[in-house]
């Protein structure tokens, strides 16, 4: 990168138009992550509005938004929930003690608890954007609904998308800065 | 909630694909130390190319292999219709895979039938009883007299064994259940029909028109996978459906239109397109015929007309055949694919074809497109196979003359009345025929009238239960099947090769088959050691790379033009060679010579019409036993109107709200449920509407059995089409009344 102190800010950008609520990246997530069949780390939100037959419907793939203020972390009393690289925020299962001070905290409901009695939510693919890749949601999308990078680099395609369209985000009101996009 | 507390200090893991923790953890764990980055390490030792069974849709598939185990299935980015993603259903392929509800055994039947009760046999046993009874079949009644009913891909090989050994009845219901009054439709229009994938360019579309056709929730890959990138570019949509569907929300028209009234808004969109002059006027002169009789019977077809029979304001359709008419000609109208509604569905889907010639969308960027297939040596090259006679679907050449495939429903009545001939003995191959046929009662009466009935299956569904023979087959990720040539716009040769060794004692349908073949004298007809020397043979006798299609999984053909634009020239193979707008084969045949209305029977007071879709994540009844597509819907729900709810009689004490259970009851007294109500403005209050697929009965299907309700159950009335013998379905209506809790 062009600067020796140049930080990644890792988002995600969902395109409510392209959506269709089919699911599969729930299940791209569960089978790239062995998340169990009754645990979720991403999930599908259908939000309908208005009155037969003057209707409105938004579809929403969610999961966590790695908030830049997170309340799981601040309420963590173990650090188990932490900031990590590109600002995402990460659980380290050797920490949790599965106490659910983080669930209880997170306002989007984005966690969890593993049967194996740690608190588990979405990493961001962490563990394939290291080695240059995308997340299992985003490369599973067959509607090209997600997108993810760098918000920071100005040539990413979360930069551009969210550049060239408006965007909202999930209770900002929380004051949590989330950094999962919505295109509307 | 009870919360299972795990150990502070956890050194590995128990659960498959977690990575064990590092050392170091025992001390100093509360002070700041580098977090663990967590790979799952569910990427494969191996990644093996093959493609997809969950649906007919067969997307390219990339299965990854750890420790002999398919960790995850992900799109194989260099197949046509899959593009690197796949939908739920093929994501989630692992759970038919590991379904522990699997046939694992052979199985013969040990009491009466339909009893389901069964003895766990070898395969010599059931192979040798299942061979001596065709034989016996033969010898008493002629081969004829066995049907093959045949769904999924794996079929072909049991379609190359019964017609080798001489029967003509091989039918699949995805043809009289489900597609075929398009097929015949645009086969009388265009002299061509639409085909499988459907050869339309929603990409290129600038709007797309969807009747009852509800994508995205039906889950066609490509198709859906292109309408994003429509939308994405501006495409506009209109959508007719009493339901305000997932398309319908994406849609900038919507027309919630009553049930059975598309033929009648179809003749006013005309109307309005031809009396207007909106249509292709060089297009229609150079390629059609019919137009002044066209023009002649749509004349007092009105927006007016239509409004009092449709519920849809003159204004709006008005305004919505303007619309479709300023994009041609890439204006789509979508030709559906499950289209067997009201028993004229063939003249329904003439007015769909009829709208789309008049768009001049046929041969056109945005419409229909031309598709095309690379050619593969036939193996054995000449199948030489003993007469088959007549097929036994049709009572006689009067009845559905427009037919262009067998009729699976017709077989079954043959079953019953012995007319044209007995048919006594049914090979069923991966369906279930007491979900995919209408009216199970019938099917029961016809299974009571046979000799034999095979079932070749991978899951216990209700057909199994009534089989006398049961043959555990392979799931597709455990096996070779034959090669598939694809027709699409992007030629394809796919193939089909196993990623792990098949579990229990099952086996793939190639060795089934000639297995059987073997016992039944016949050894010429599979004459090939196993299915990979036969894929090899066809692909090097074809010239093609043999190495680089195993490796790949895909190989990709030469592409031609596709439409006018690219610089096809456009053909139509109906008798006069043009576009027949007016249908003087129908004429002839004694049949309606151009679509016309009639009106859809109302609900009895009380009742509600019943229709039926599909949900994303499952295909059919064949997969709601899978429990992985089973954590994202493993129930359906009946929906209905909220203002209907709150006037339902018997709930006056209590409004039905929605996750209340309700039984479902139809006018002939047939019960369904118990069913979760789904109480939304998004459905007319006229009908109700459930997912297809679920409500098993099978005792087998541990997982999914008595959850939700039949659509199928509750269709014991169907419509048959005059012109090809569709069975029109949505001619139920259903009561809803409180469940027992």
């Amino acid at each position: 990168m062009l600067f020796k102190n140049y930080r990644k800010r890792f988002v995600m950008v969902m395109d409510t138009r392209r959506c269709v609520g089919c699911q599969t990246c729930v299940l791209a997530c569960k089978a790239e992550n062995g998340v169990p069949l009754n645990g979720y780390r991403d999930w599908i939100v259908t939000e309908t509005k208005g009155e037969f037959p003057h209707l409105s419907m938004q579809i929403r793939s969610e999961r966590c938004m790695h908030c830049t203020n997170a309340p799981c972390v601040t309420n963590c009393p173990t650090g188990a929930s932490h900031y990590a690289k590109g600002g995402t925020v990460q659980v380290d299962r050797s920490l949790c003690t599965g106490c659910k001070a983080c669930i209880a905290a997170c306002p989007y409901d984005a966690r969890y608890v593993h049967p194996d009695g740690y608190v588990d939510k979405c990493t961001f693919c962490m563990h394939r954007v290291e080695r240059g890749g995308n997340t299992a949601c985003v490369d599973g999308c067959p509607t090209k609904a997600l997108a993810f990078g760098d918000l920071n680099d100005p040539s990413s395609d979360v930069a551009l998308l969210l550049h060239e369209h408006e965007s909202r985000l999930l209770k900002p009101e929380e004051g949590t800065e989330p950094n999962l996009y919505f295109l509307v | 909630m009870a919360l299972s507390r795990r150990q502070f200090i956890k050194i590995g893991s128990t659960t498959a694909g977690v990575a064990a923790l590092g050392s170091g953890l025992t001390t100093d764990w509360w002070s700041l130390q580098a977090h663990e980055l967590t790979d799952p390490r569910t990427d494969g030792q191996k990644v093996v190319a093959t493609f997809c069974e969950l649906c007919f849709w067969k997307c390219g598939v990339l299965a990854h292999v750890r420790d002999g185990r398919v960790t995850k299935l992900v799109g194989n980015p260099k197949h046509p219709l899959s593009n690197g993603r796949l939908c739920p259903r093929g994501t989630g392929g692992t759970g038919a895979l590991y379904d522990p509800d699997r046939l694992k055994k052979p199985m013969i039947r040990v009491s009466k039938r339909g009893e389901d009760k069964f003895e766990e046999v070898t395969w010599d046993k059931a192979l040798d009883e299942t061979a001596s009874r065709m034989e016996k079949l033969r010898a008493t009644y002629g081969a004829e007299a066995l049907a093959l009913f045949t769904h999924g891909y794996g079929g072909s090989w049991f379609t190359q064994l019964v017609k080798g050994w001489g029967t003509p009845n091989v039918v699949a219901p995805s043809y009289a259940q489900c597609r075929g009054p398009r097929e015949a439709a645009f086969e009388l229009t265009f002299g061509h029909g639409v085909g499988s994938p459907e050869a339309i360019d929603i990409r290129n579309a600038r709007c797309i028109t969807l009747i009852g056709s509800h994508l995205g929730e039906n889950m066609h890959n490509t198709q859906v996978q292109e309408l994003a990138d429509a939308i994405a570019g501006g495409a506009q949509l209109v959508v007719v459906d009493p339901r305000f569907s997932v398309a319908a929300s994406k849609a900038r028209y919507w027309l919630p239109i009553k049930p059975g009234t598309d033929i009648a808004l179809l003749l006013a969109w005309i109307n309005v397109i031809v009396t207007e002059k909106r249509y292709d006027v060089d297009y229609i002169a150079k390629n059609a015929i019919g137009l002044a009789e066209l023009e002649a019977h749509v004349a007092g077809k009105t927006p007016e007309w239509a409004y009092p029979l449709t519920g849809l304001h003159p204004d709006l359709i008005r305004e919505t055949a303007r619309f479709i008419a300023a994009s041609r000609p890439a204006s789509l109208i979508h030709p559906g694919r499950h289209v067997t509604w009201y028993g004229d569905d063939t003249q329904r889907l003439r007015a769909v074809a009829i709208l789309a010639a008049l768009l001049g969308s046929w041969g056109r960027q945005g419409g229909y497109i031309n598709q095309s297939s690379m050619g593969i040596p036939k193996y054995p090259p000449f199948m030489s196979g003993r007469s088959g006679g007549a097929p036994a679907d049709k009572p006689s050449d009067e009845h559905y003359p427009m037919a262009t495939e067998l009729l699976a429903s017709g077989i079954c009545d043959a079953t019953i009345s012995a007319a044209p001939y007995g048919v006594k003995g049914w090979m069923v191959y991966g369906t279930n025929l007491m979900q995919s046929l209408p009216n199970p009662k019938q099917t029961e009466e016809a299974i009571q009238k046979l000799d034999l009935l095979v079932a070749i299956d991978v899951l216990p569904a209700e057909i199994v239960g009534w089989a006398d023979i049961v043959l555990p087959e392979s799931t597709y990720l455990e096996r070779y099947d034959d090669l598939w040539a694809a027709s699409y716009k992007q030629p394809f040769i796919a193939v089909r090769q196993p990623v792990v060794e098949p579990m229990y004692d099952s086996k793939p349908g190639w060795w089934i088959a000639k297995e059987l073949a073997n016992r039944l004298g016949l050894p010429e007809i599979f004459p090939f050691k196993d299915a990979e020397e036969n894929i090899r043979w066809r692909l090097s006798e074809g010239g093609y790379d043999v190495d680089m299609a195993l490796r790949d999984g895909v190989l990709l053909g030469e592409r031609v033009p596709v439409t006018e634009e690219e610089g096809l020239e456009i053909v139509f193979e109906t008798p006069s060679e043009k576009i027949e707008l007016f249908s003087q084969q129908l004429l002839d045949a004694g049949l309606d010579p151009l679509p016309d209305f009639t009106p859809p029977d109302e609900p009895p007071p009380g009742m509600f019409r019943l229709l039926s879709g599909r949900a994303p994540m499952h295909t059919f009844g064949r997969t709601t036993n899978n429990r992985v597509l089973g954590s994202l819907m493993d129930e359906n729900e009946v929906w209905v109107n909220s203002t209907a709810a709150r006037a339902l009689a018997g709930f006056e004490d209590k409004p039905l709200a929605t996750g209340d259970y309700v039984m479902l009851e139809n006018q002939d007294g047939v019960v369904s449920g118990p069913v979760k109500a789904k109480v939304t403005e998004r459905i007319r209050g006229d009908a109700v509407y459930l997912v297809h697929g679920f409500g098993h009965k099978a005792k087998g299907l541990t997982f999914t059995r008595n959850r939700g309700a039949s659509d199928s159950v509750l269709t014991s009335r169907y419509k048959v089409d005059p012109v090809m013998g569709g069975t029109g379905m949505n001619v139920n209506f259903v009561r809803i009344t409180r469940a027992e809790a």
